[in-house]
């Protein structure tokens, strides 16, 4: 286990040893399941992940969590929290809970936890989890990576309507009214239904699922919808699409990143060049420059 | 003469500001970060008919002959080790003067389990004393009579047990329980907000306070109920006014919830009682425990329509700030300890604990236990302060942050409201982000020396001396679990079992849950044992992060 | 590749079965705003829940906080546990009210730091800084 803790901070530290852990676990067909969860403070949704986890484990599913939380934009640090509501599962070897910061990632979060996926895939798990607070871009990154996104709401915040604002529709592929048992579920449920039926057609409908986290109820149902869901991925020939779509963004992300390095460091290293920069301001001649003539060693 | 006043007011304002001011830099708002001004007038009184004590809303107190009647109970809270040895110091603090019991209990007995489990290892007998059956209760009130003493006992989520060992031990006493007196904390909601021992989800722990509460109001009519606390708000770390606002908020869910189980208000509304801190900021206690007076009167008789005077008068225990104390030079812990007292005393507390020197290092010895006791004494019959009722109402600055206090109160009931009320407010974390907020606040003060804790960050002493402290014998441990075993094997085990069956089955009903726990606990079933039926039904509770 | 430099991750756990958390979230919040990554994982944590989450989070630090005397039970019991699961680079603080004597006592059995109430939050990050100077923490 340590080994693989240990090859995700490679990861997010973005070790130039991740290229051969790439090529070590190239061939490995394993390709986990990947979930993402995102929803507002307080909607319960870590609770929610921790009974479909149970869920899972109950299917001799061996399961990871990758949980994000926001770092602070001034100091770097963070506060990781998730784990707290997953300890039913602490000791659990098939289970694997890593909390990540949003920050510290260099090319995003979305590129560390592909890489992530992968190592936990080669490690032999079946399902991946990732979690994010829906506030800022982190959900957007795990849409980019999950084959199905769950978005949680409540029926006590009135989340519902600011996250539905907030561009959140296009990414849910399954909607969970979380809290179930609370008044005004039903009315929560009804707005929900209304804006969805606005939306433009698509193929993919969202369902819209009660749940109550705290007593497990609706938690297969869930499942079932994320089932449903790949199935449709599958067979509508969208996850293959996706799949490429991603390795191609994928591949297009680290060419970024390896330019941006490579220009920085060609900055550092020829004051010449820099010099030219700050006289002419000419930052586009300059970068096309840095592309075409230096390489990396 | 009236022109005259507001010159005299002017002149003293210019010379005030034309007079150099300290610079040390140092908060002159209260420790709560109430902004003070450096004078009261008669301004700043409020507009209202005069108060007295005795009389709605009872802001100068509950009693109209205030501590000419009756002095306040000294309380003081103890509890280490076996249940035999907390019985020889109970009968040591007996024979000293002490007029009431309060037992405080180890860890695992506050966890709800059974000192033989894994997870308490390295707990037993160290923050009190450990309960896991009726036959430690027996030991514990060994040679007490519990008919001719009123008992204190602070648990939570496994109140009713606790109490209902207490009753079986009077049954054997020969005592029925109607004649018993005393106050369970059963306060599940502060748990939630601050302590955070506890084991079930809020609606079970919810209605197992309801069914103490229900059962007390016919079977144990003399018994508090419950002890709604702001105590260990505070020592989170909360401001005043937040331990004021967030504890009245727990009463009134109490109150809503009772209703809401069909009880009348009167039948229950007198048995509520209270307890608050009283930390450093000497007037900003007394301000609190005056508004936390007037503020529950007006709610039980306005918003509740409760009918009887004695529904409205709030009552409440006091303890002296744990966390105030501090380890470095813990003699001054005497000084702070009797400044809080004072406060107390000042705002009219019923009944009131002095915190030990050493209490911030281990539990308290014997000597330092007596300090604690005789400085409440020395409050009582040295000072002269119990012969006049409220001496500081019409104080100018004192009713005006009584108001203030008020004020502050009415704003988070607000909020709280807003959010749907105290649960939900505690399912989303709002009182505990308020309160970790509040925490952290000050303690960045402390770090900027914009407050001062004498011998922590001024005034320190460069090599301490250290004092001598209470140590728990480890081997308790395993003499405590030999105890479990041999109760579990003495016990008719088929009586036990089919207790515990029809506790089970009762949990998963709504019938009042107290008869069942009363049966299991006489027929010897472990508090363990019991917690972990109502578990199996219940399932267990894991808060929302609030960092 | 260069590598990012990873800020320090800190598990900080409450051990033992007390709820007193009031000094270990200001705690927390302090190594947060001192630019560290803290993995808090709450109350009631056995030493090898601690010693796992530490595991799993690759974690360099773990802070752990207690308030109900069991300190010499359970912060050795982490310190061993440690050492089970050959982990020993894994450094342990810890906190709480805890009595001079006790405090040598844990020190020989491998905790590295202890942290009484009282002590101004900069010195335990100045421990930190000092301990893991490699790591830039902003």
């Amino acid at each position: 286990m340590r080994a693989l803790a240990r090859a995700i901070t490679l990861v997010e530290r973005r070790d130039p040893s991740v290229r051969n852990l790439e090529d070590a676990i190239r061939n490995d067909a394993r390709v986990p399941g990947v979930t993402g969860f995102t929803g507002a403070p307080g909607t319960g949704k870590s609770t929610l992940v921790d009974s479909v986890v149970t869920l899972l484990r109950g299917q001799e599913q061996s399961v990871a969590v990758l949980a994000t939380d926001p770092n602070s934009p001034f100091t770097g640090g963070a506060i990781l929290g998730d784990r707290i509501r997953m300890q039913r599962h602490a000791l659990d070897p098939k289970v694997f809970i890593r909390s990540m910061g949003a920050r510290g990632h260099l090319g995003g979060l979305s590129l560390a936890s592909r890489e992530a996926i992968r190592l936990l895939g080669a490690f032999g798990f079946d399902q991946v989890i990732l979690e994010t607070v829906g506030v800022g871009q982190s959900e957007l990154e795990v849409a980019a990576v999950a084959d199905t996104t769950v978005v949680v709401l409540t029926p006590n915040l009135g989340d519902s309507v600011q996250m539905i604002k907030a561009g959140i529709l296009e990414i849910a592929d399954i909607f969970v009214v979380n809290k179930a048992d609370l008044d005004g579920h039903g009315r929560a449920v009804a707005e929900l239904r209304t804006m969805l039926n606005m939306a433009p057609k698509a193929v993919w409908k969202p369902p819209i699922i009660p749940t109550v986290a705290t007593r497990q109820e609706g938690v297969e149902q869930l499942w079932e919808a994320i089932l449903a869901h790949r199935r449709h991925l599958e067979k509508s020939g969208r996850a293959k699409e996706l799949s490429e779509r991603r390795l191609r963004d994928e591949t297009a992300e680290v060419a970024a990143e390896l330019a941006r390095d490579r220009t920085r460091r060609a900055l550092q290293e020829d004051p010449t060049l820099t010099e030219r920069l700050l006289k002419d301001g000419t930052p586009y001649r300059t970068a096309e420059e840095i592309l075409r003539t230096r390489t990396d060693n | 003469m009236k022109v005259r006043a507001r010159d005299a007011k002017e002149a003293w304002r210019e010379e005030f500001e034309s007079s150099p001011a300290r610079d040390d830099g140092i908060e002159t708002s209260t420790i709560s970060g109430i902004p003070l001004e450096p004078l009261y007038t008669s301004a700043d009184l409020p507009r209202r008919a005069e108060e007295y004590p005795g009389q709605f809303p009872y802001t100068r107190g509950i009693h109209p002959s205030g501590y000419r009647g009756r002095l306040w109970t000294m309380r003081q809270f103890s509890g280490f080790a076996t249940a035999e040895e907390t019985n020889r110091r109970y009968k040591y603090l007996l024979a000293n003067g002490q007029t009431g019991l309060s037992v405080a209990f180890d860890m695992p007995t506050l966890m709800g389990q059974d000192s033989d489990a894994p997870t308490s290892r390295g707990e037993v007998g160290h923050c009190g004393v450990a309960i896991d059956s009726l036959a430690d209760m027996e030991t514990l009130f060994e040679g007490i009579p519990l008919a001719d003493i009123t008992t204190s006992m602070t648990i939570n989520s496994p109140a009713a047990i606790l109490l209902c060992m207490y009753i079986a031990v009077a049954e054997e006493q020969g005592v029925p329980a109607s004649k018993l007196g005393g106050t369970l904390q059963n306060d599940i909601l502060k748990e939630f907000i601050a302590q955070k021992e506890f084991i079930f989800p809020p609606a079970p722990s919810m209605r197992l306070v309801v069914d103490s509460i229900e059962y007390c109001a016919k079977e144990v009519p003399k018994w508090n109920t419950i002890s709604i606390s702001g105590y260990h708000i505070r020592e989170a770390g909360s401001t005043a006014a937040q331990e004021l606002a967030f504890t009245l908020a727990d009463g009134m869910a109490y109150v809503d919830a009772c209703l809401e189980r069909g009880m009348h208000i009167d039948d229950f509304a007198s048995r509520l009682s209270f307890f608050f801190d009283a930390h450093i900021d000497f007037f900003e206690e007394i301000a609190k425990f005056r508004a936390a007076r007037r503020i529950w009167a007006r709610w039980m008789r306005e918003r509740y329509g409760a009918q009887q005077e004695r529904s409205w008068k709030l009552r409440f225990h006091t303890q002296t700030a744990g966390v105030s104390l501090t380890a470095q030079q813990p003699e001054l812990n005497i000084a702070r300890t009797a400044v809080e007292a004072l406060a107390a005393v000042l705002g009219g507390t019923q009944s009131l604990h002095t915190n030990a020197m050493d209490e911030v290092l281990a539990l308290p010895t014997d000597k330092a236990a007596r300090l604690a006791l005789r400085t409440q004494q020395l409050l009582a019959y040295e000072t002269g302060v119990a012969s006049t009722i409220d001496p500081l109402g019409g104080s100018y600055f004192v009713e005006a942050l009584t108001d203030e206090m008020e004020r502050q109160a009415e704003a988070y009931f607000k909020r709280i409201e807003e959010i749907g009320g105290v649960i939900p407010a505690i399912e989303v974390g709002f009182f505990q982000k308020e309160i970790a907020d509040a925490a952290f606040r000050y303690q960045q003060e402390l770090e900027q020396k914009r407050r001062i804790v004498v011998g922590v960050n001024e005034f320190t002493n460069a090599d301490e001396e250290s004092i001598e402290i209470l140590r728990i014998d480890p081997r308790l441990e395993s003499e405590q679990a030999e105890r479990i075993s041999e109760v579990r094997r003495k016990r008719d085990q088929a009586k036990c079992s089919n207790a515990l069956d029809r506790l089970r089955r009762a949990a998963a009903g709504t019938d009042n849950l107290m008869p069942y726990i009363l049966d299991a606990v006489r027929a010897y079933a472990t508090e363990g044992e019991i917690m972990h039926t109502m578990v199996e039904v219940f399932g267990t509770y894991t808060e929302t992060a609030v960092v | 590749m260069p590598t990012a430099v990873r800020p320090v991750r800190i598990v900080v756990a409450k051990v033992g079965l007390d709820g007193h958390d009031r000094g270990v979230k200001v705690v927390a919040r302090a190594l947060r705003d001192a630019g560290y990554e803290v993995i808090y994982t709450g109350l009631r944590q056995t030493p090898e829940m601690v010693v796992d989450a530490a595991l799993q989070e690759d974690a360099q630090v773990i802070g752990l906080s207690i308030h109900s005397g069991a300190h010499m039970t359970l912060f050795p019991a982490v310190v061993e546990e440690l050492k089970r699961r050959k982990a020993t680079d894994i450094i342990v603080f810890g906190g709480g009210i805890i009595p001079d004597d006790d405090i040598t006592a844990l020190k020989k059995r491998g905790v590295e730091e202890i942290f009484t109430p009282g002590t101004p939050l900069q010195e335990i990050v100045d421990w930190l800084r000092k301990r893991f100077p490699e790591s830039a923490t902003k």
